[in-house]
């Protein structure tokens, strides 16, 4: 058999094992709410966090347009302020992981 | 992990074959401290493989590592002034580390350190302790000043502010980074349940920056303290 035919096939192979198996130990009420939480939790962080980091793309693609020199520092710093937006629905993701995965009050 | 699934790391499953298993069947030493003394082990190997011969002019790895570290120290100087030169080598080290540890992860059969809470914690208070041990160690006593706000008669009130403020700074760093790269992991892994290839692989790219932007966000937030630390107060 080629080996691309090998790799492909162990591919398809993983896929076919690796299937979804939670782990549910609590009433399915309490599974439902702790789903709706996450869901809704982070959708609320991401599109604040979206319309944050629009805004600080807008200022510097506005920068760059006035002043095509400066835009180097200007991706910089912009690179740097979305890293710090994004931190914050970074603290969402880990609420709800620990919702989740590592929740104190159930199982 | 997401979804049920068991990944295998070959550095864990070399030292449970060599026989340090607990009762479990989970390797003695964690998985992470493993990771991290890997990283750690190749970036010293890298070192000593670029510095064994220098010469006036760089070649090859020794060119490769001078551009890195003199393109931090421009940047840590022209942030900090020239105190910056005092504690630049830990700066330079937490980046370069963290770097390795985040890029490294997402090699097939490795775990980033850094996708786990204790590593990134650690890290944070270090930072932390660091800062505040240059804050008293040039300012001495006034070292409070920085903590009271810009009026005496303000202090009761900035004074819980700012250590909460502080403390928070620790928090948010190793948040931060654990946040990211344990998100990077799980949405690999789920990615690679959806659509196996097609899907997965421009996620390493972007991945790929967000490890670059993450490592240089944390050296450089620590910096910002550093240079907190190392100023007046208000």
């Amino acid at each position: 058999m080629g080996k691309k035919f090998v790799s492909v096939l162990a591919t398809v192979a993983l896929v076919a094992v690796a299937s979804c198996a939670f782990a549910a130990e609590a009433a399915p009420e309490v599974i439902s709410t702790i789903s709706w939480a996450a869901a809704l939790g982070m959708a609320i962080a991401a599109a604040g966090c979206g319309i944050a980091q629009g805004l600080g793309l807008k200022a510097a693609c506005e920068g760059t347009a006035r002043n095509p020199e400066a835009s180097g520092k200007i991706t910089v710093t912009m690179l740097i302020g979305l890293a710090m937006i994004e931190s914050l629905a970074i603290y969402a993701l880990v609420v709800n992981l620990i919702l989740l995965f590592a929740n104190p009050f159930v199982g | 992990m997401a979804g049920g699934l068991h990944p295998i790391f070959l550095v864990e499953e070399a030292v449970k074959a060599i026989g340090l298993v607990d009762a479990h069947g989970h390797s003695l030493i964690p998985g992470n401290v493993l990771y991290s003394w890997t990283f750690m082990i190749i970036l010293i190997l890298v070192s000593t493989m670029a510095t064994k011969k220098i010469s006036l002019v760089p070649r090859g790895l020794q060119n490769f590592f001078e551009m890195v570290i003199g393109g931090l120290e421009d940047f840590v100087v022209a942030n900090m002034g020239e105190d910056g030169r005092k504690v630049f080598p830990v700066l330079a080290t937490l980046f370069i580390y963290i770097l390795t540890c985040n890029l490294g992860g997402l090699f097939p059969g490795n775990d980033a350190p850094t996708a786990n809470i204790n590593t990134t914690a650690s890290m944070a208070v270090f930072v932390f302790v660091y800062y505040q041990y240059w804050g008293f160690k040039i300012h001495g006593t006034h070292y409070i000043h920085h903590f009271t706000g810009p009026m005496i008669w303000m202090a009761p009130l900035m004074f819980p502010i700012e250590v909460i403020g502080h403390f928070a700074r620790m928090l948010s760093l190793s948040l931060r980074l654990f946040g990211n790269i344990r998100g990077e992991d799980i949405v690999l892994a789920l990615l690679f349940m959806l659509a196996p290839i097609v899907s997965t692989v421009p996620m390493y790219f972007l991945f790929m920056l967000a490890d670059v932007i993450q490592a240089f966000v944390f050296f450089m937030l620590s910096m910002l303290y550093l240079k907190g630390a190392f100023e007046e107060a208000h």
